[in-house]
């Protein structure tokens, strides 16, 4: 079968795929255990899945794993734990911005991408960069906030809601 | 990663989700098979609660936390009247094997039942027979009270913890009703805004949501469906499956799936089985719904509210206006398609699930497997969301079958198009009003008219798809909850009439949807307020004031009045930028809320941007305010697709009556609207659905939809077709190429009367 090596978070790892179209995806959440990065749509719709690619956001259900060969991914997961998560996801927490929660990671993943591109995104900016992420739950306000907390902004109408 | 692995090997050892409060993961520090054999007896108080030898307390609640909090306001109500450290529970939930039947986590019952029932037990707890020369036993549990971890004398002096005081023994007490409850004025720990145990994992990709759950040897299944609905499975041909390595078909009448050892060999099997089906036309399609529900044919005609005489006085009216509603079928679309695993073993059954309504469905499944209730155990696990019963179940039923056929666990995890074209969809609502003014103004007639269809009596659960393709007994029926309440509006009216022609079938197969029902009622009754407000060329928010007496519904009309900074008028509006309020007791005896927004019509584009929202919402004693504040968000945003950019309040209530305190969450920047599930005001495509919309009445149906619903129809999709990318492409060429997309800003007509903005 053919083998792939790539790092991920920070560890080099190497799988196999029978199908070298195989989604990153299925390899991340099966192969790796990294379930993390959620499937949504599997079309590039919805930003569940979302992973850093090189520092870039990529959907990972439309990144055949042979295209990762010699790259270097990052999922939620390498960014930070609860105990001590990365900035933007301490800021997510603190806003409480998950109901179900499935929609998380991506959007995190792609604050993260935004954040190191453009540290103090206005609201406007924030809202069009997360538009590829989509919340079925309402939790876009919190979100917003959430993301305005990581940069550093003052929060529009405190914490509570 | 090791830390999954020892929750899932706990997990299927026959532990149970225990979610406690150790920050980042849930822990496991009861050993797998603690509590096996517990009761789950509702009317014992160890069917709720074990105290555990550190006078740490398991809780163990039949409902389950959907995403909206219950997992921190239910142990919230539980250490109030235990005295202890909302720490130092552990909540474990939906377990079928150890957790009371509570009923399903419906009907915003979660905290309001389920909680309730758990603080009465807990309040009974104290009332434990104290050991001899404890210093306690002389008392009655009247006497006794808990507090800061111990079982106290009312009347002070010392205590005994929990732990000392059970030992290693049961509370072996029946649920006493009567026992007294802490009284509200005294609360430290309800009314917290505490966080949710379950976010920082959520947050790091760490927290074990369904689609997440693993077992030793398992498998990886897909079922393939039709492209039609009622299609029958005609000829499958196995060897088109044959290159992919460990793919196996699984057939069983009109049942077709496939299982394989990897997910993505399962996803290409799925995809490449080639199986011819029976070409089946049984949908009416989006646009003649409408027709088809007033066409009948009706099961029966009922009558819901008859005060006085509706009919006579309107007949004499003068002043007399009447509208008609459509709230079309929608699919609950969430994030996630749905998922289960199963693992279905001779004799016995365990099934991992998302669903809200793990024990009925416990019941459910014996019937399809054949076996026993006590066989079969249904373990609750996260979903992606749940805004009523979505494919979860039917998920699972896929899972169980191919599971019994394979005799090993498999897990299915639905594909988007299986989510948006085979989940049960909310049922479609028609609704026609007319009404009437008196001579001063005031409402003097209203009849509301509904066309629905009526749901089974005594329907133990909704029929799941794969049991039935596969010519598994079910019982026959449709259900999806009270969708008649609120279709009678708040205000004092004296002549009302409300009625209901039942319809025989629904359209699609229909399930609850988010506050059932009473969206699209609200919807039509709340726009046809405004209607008879302009006719009486008053201004909506004192015309509603008018009509109220119930001191709860004007202090929430009130305050939402105040929030927006509510300008009086009367008639039409030119203005592009228009202010609307609206008023429900839900059910007329839950909750209060009313809401107002104000919105602003592009002209160019024609698009409505909604610049502010303002809701005051008085649900009775709030456990966790930000929860409720979260919810409240949630169940207005969703259904009504309004969006987000709230000022919200929430009023607090310690106890039923006296006055609350408003507490403004944010002061709301002006925003724009957020469409549906998507930041940027582009219509998502997955939760895209069709506007409610008003139409003159008697209607006039239009041959043509002005607003396609894309998820109402069962995709059109080849046979070897489980795919969603070829899918989306052949449900667009069926919803005419623009279903999913369609703008809901967009939104209408429907206010073009009274200048007030759509909602
Ligand atoms: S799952 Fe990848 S974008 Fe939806
Ligand atoms: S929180 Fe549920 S989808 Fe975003």
């Amino acid at each position: 079968m053919p083998n792939y090596r790539f790092s991920v978070n920070g560890e080099s790892r190497s799988v196999e795929s029978r199908d070298p179209a195989q989604p990153l995806l299925y390899v991340l959440r099966n192969a790796l255990g990294l379930t993390g990065a959620k499937f949504g749509c599997g079309e590039g719709q919805c930003g569940s899945c979302a992973v850093l690619l090189d520092g870039k956001v990529a959907y990972a259900c439309l990144t055949p794993v042979s295209a990762v060969a010699g790259r270097t991914v990052t999922t939620i997961e390498g960014l930070g734990t609860a105990l001590k998560p990365h900035p933007v996801q301490a800021a997510f927490i603190a806003e409480q911005a998950a109901q179900c929660g499935y929609c998380a990671s991506g959007m995190v993943m792609k604050s993260v991408e935004l954040l190191a591109a453009n540290p103090k995104p206005t609201r406007d900016e924030v809202k069009a960069a997360l538009a590829g992420h989509l919340c079925r739950c309402g939790t876009h306000e919190r979100i917003l906030r959430a993301v305005a907390r990581a940069a550093g902004a003052a929060m529009p109408g405190g914490t509570g809601a | 990663m090791s830390m999954h692995i020892s929750r899932r090997n706990l997990l299927k050892a026959g532990g149970a989700l225990v979610v406690s409060f150790a920050v980042p993961l849930p822990a496991f520090s009861q050993g797998a098979n603690t509590f096996s054999g517990k009761t789950v007896d509702t009317g014992e108080v160890d069917g709720f609660f074990a105290v555990n030898q550190d006078g740490s307390v398991t809780l163990f609640c039949g409902k389950v936390d959907l995403g909206t909090g219950l997992r921190i306001a239910v142990p919230q109500m539980a250490a109030e009247e235990l005295g202890i450290d909302v720490k130092r529970i552990t909540l474990v939930e939906g377990d079928t094997d150890l957790t009371p039947d509570q009923g399903p986590t419906a009907g915003s019952s979660g905290v309001m039942r389920g909680g309730v029932q758990i603080r009465q037990a807990a309040a009974t707890g104290p009332g434990v027979q104290p050991p001899c020369g404890s210093g306690l036993h002389a008392r009655s549990p009247a006497e006794l009270i808990a507090a800061e971890g111990e079982v106290r004398p009312r009347s002070g002096g010392a205590g005994i913890t929990f732990g000392a005081l059970l030992g290693n023994r049961h509370f072996g007490l029946k649920l006493d009703p009567k026992a007294k409850l802490k009284d509200s004025a005294s609360y430290t720990v309800v009314g917290q805004s505490l966080p949710r145990p379950d976010v920082p994992g959520k947050i790091t990709g760490r927290h074990l949501f369904m689609h997440d759950f693993k077992l030793p040897g398992m498998l990886h299944g897909r079922a393939i469906r039709p492209s039609s609905v009622g299609a029958k499975l005609i000829a499958v041909d196995e060897s088109s499956i044959k290159e992919i390595p460990g793919a196996r078909v699984v057939r069983i009448g009109d049942f077709l799936g496939v299982l394989a050892e990897d997910e993505w060999d399962c996803i290409c099997a799925a995809r490449a089985l080639k199986a011819n089906w029976s070409d089946e036309n049984s949908l009416v399609g989006h646009q003649a719904v409408r027709d088809w529900m007033l066409a009948g044919p009706f099961e029966a005609e009922q009558s819901l509210v008859k005060k006085g005489d509706a009919r006579g006085v309107l007949a004499g009216a003068t002043q007399r206006v009447s509208a008609f509603y459509y709230w079309p079928p929608q699919s609950h679309a969430s994030m996630g398609p749905s998922c289960a695993v199963a693992d279905i073993r001779p004799g016995k059954a365990t099934i991992w699930t998302a669903s809200q309504a793990t024990h009925r469905y416990r019941h459910a499944f014996a019937r399809i497997l054949e076996l026993p209730p006590a066989a079969v155990r249904l373990i609750y696990l996260d979903g992606s969301g749940c805004y009523g019963m979505n494919g979860h179940e039917d998920a699972a039923a896929d899972a169980v079958l191919l599971s019994r056929a394979a005799n090993r666990p498999v897990r299915v995890q639905w594909m988007r198009a299986d989510e948006l074209g085979w989940d049960p969809k909310g049922p479609p609502q028609l609704l026609s009003l007319e009404g009437s003014l008196a001579a001063d103004g005031s409402i003097d007639a209203w009849r509301t008219e509904m066309w629905l269809p009526r749901a089974t009596a005594n329907l133990p659960n909704i029929a799941l798809l794969s049991p039935e393709a596969a010519g598994i007994k079910q019982v026959p029926g449709i259900s999806f909850g009270l969708i008649t309440q609120n279709g009678d509006p708040s205000y004092a009216v004296p002549n009302v009439d409300v009625s209901v022609h039942w319809l025989k079938h629904a359209p699609l197969r229909p399930s609850n949807i988010r506050a059932p029902g009473k969206v699209a009622n609200m919807f039509a009754v709340e726009s046809f307020t405004d209607e008879l407000a302009a006719l009486a060329a008053s201004d909506p928010f004192k015309f509603r004031l008018r009509g109220l007496s119930d001191a709860r519904g004007i202090e929430v009309l009130k305050r939402t009045a105040a929030l927006i900074g509510w300008q009086a008028r009367s008639g039409r509006s030119t203005s592009a930028i228009g202010r609307g309020i609206a008023y429900c007791h839900y059910k007329h005896n839950e909750n209060y809320v009313a809401m107002a927004m104000e919105v602003e019509v592009v002209r160019a584009s024609g698009r409505i941007h909604v610049r502010r929202v303002a809701c005051a919402h008085d649900c009775g004693l709030v456990t966790t305010r930000m929860r409720c504040a979260r919810k409240s968000k949630a169940i207005s945003c969703r259904p009504c697709r309004a969006p987000c950019s709230k000022k919200c309040i929430s009023i607090v209530r310690a106890s039923p009556v006296p006055p609350g305190v408003a507490i403004r969450y944010s002061p709301s920047p002006m925003c724009r609207r957020f469409a549906s599930n998507s930041f940027s005001g582009r219509t998502c495509r997955h939760g895209a659905a069709e506007k409610p919309h008003r139409r003159r009445y008697p209607p006039r149906l239009p041959t043509r939809s002005t607003t396609p619903a894309a998820h109402a129809c069962a995709p059109r999709r080849s046979p070897a077709n489980a795919c969603g990318r070829r899918w989306r492409r052949a449900t667009r060429s069926r919803c005419g190429g623009r279903a999913c997309f369609q703008q809901r800003e967009n939104a209408s007509n429907s206010s073009a009367g009274t200048g007030l903005p759509a909602r």
